[in-house]
């Protein structure tokens, strides 16, 4: 009983934990890995978001 | 439910992304592209005679702005995520999600990912001196967490115990201050510098409230025909 009702909370919260993690996922890709490539293009938006650059 | 986040999200961060940008390329852009004059040498603060401020700067370019655009909405699409997340999660608690009390989320959104880390650590121009990008984005993820935690025990803590925990979460990160580097060798003029960061915070603050009010607006209307 306990383990059903235990997984009926991960399936409420799981779509969630998972819109929160892609959420993140985008913006440490789009605003703060530094390869070249990726720091180049998003360069303005890093400046204009304030996230840190350089 | 996914699904239903999802499609919020996208709509809602895609089309404040084409806003944001399109706010980012007429009042930030031009700062920043005369800022890196300064950067690149071309003009010289204290130069004899003294360098014009209003220099000739490059219009509209295709690649360079057409990748801002881009990535200000893939930008927006992560924070519409982020935002829909906590809104859906709060809906699901029994809180009223819609266009105008979407407003509010956006704006608490503003003050956890834009706000509080520029408190401490302000949008830089280009050119600026700064300390180590690894501290920074450390300190300026930690700040994020640390005001995203206080705000929403402001918005859903009852009594103080709460109320006190949300206002040394949302102090902490400002009195432990943020990396700053050792000496200041920065060839921009601070008039410029000082109306980037007001520029790069107000089109935050106008871009996270058109979130809010979307992503809140596509929530209910999801919700509706659910």
């Amino acid at each position: 009983m306990s383990t059903l009702a235990q997984s009926n909370v991960v399936s409420t919260i799981l779509p969630f934990v998972a819109a929160m993690l892609i959420g993140l996922g985008i913006i440490t890709l789009a605003g703060h890995v530094q390869a070249a490539a990726l720091h180049d293009a998003a360069h303005d938006v890093r400046h204009a978001t304030g996230f840190p650059c350089h | 439910m996914f699904q239903k986040i999802l499609t919020s999200a996208l709509f809602a961060g895609f089309c404040t992304g084409l806003i944001a940008a399109a706010l980012q390329i007429v009042f930030v852009q031009p700062v920043l592209l005369h800022a890196e004059l300064y950067e690149g040498g071309e003009l010289a603060h204290f130069a004899t005679p003294p360098a014009s401020a209003h220099p000739e700067l490059p219009g509209f370019e295709p690649v360079r702005d057409g990748l801002s655009i881009l990535f200000s909405a893939l930008i927006y699409v992560g924070y519409g995520l982020m935002l829909v997340a906590c809104m859906g999660f709060a809906a699901m608690r029994g809180a009223v999600i819609d266009a105008r009390r979407g407003i509010v989320w956006g704006i608490a959104g503003f003050v956890a990912l834009h706000f509080a880390p520029a408190f401490s650590l302000p949008p830089e121009v280009p050119g600026v001196a700064a300390a180590d990008l690894v501290a920074r984005q450390v300190w300026w993820w930690g700040t994020v967490a640390a005001s995203a935690t206080g705000l929403a025990l402001i918005g859903f803590g009852r009594g103080w115990p709460a109320w006190g925990a949300a206002i040394l979460l949302l102090l902490a990160p400002h009195v432990i201050g943020a990396p700053h580097p050792d000496s200041f060798a920065g060839p921009v003029p601070p008039e410029i510098a000082a109306q980037f960061a007001a520029r790069a915070l107000g089109t935050g603050l106008a871009a996270w409230s058109i979130l809010g009010l979307l992503a809140g607006y596509f929530w209910q209307r999801e919700s509706a025909t659910a």
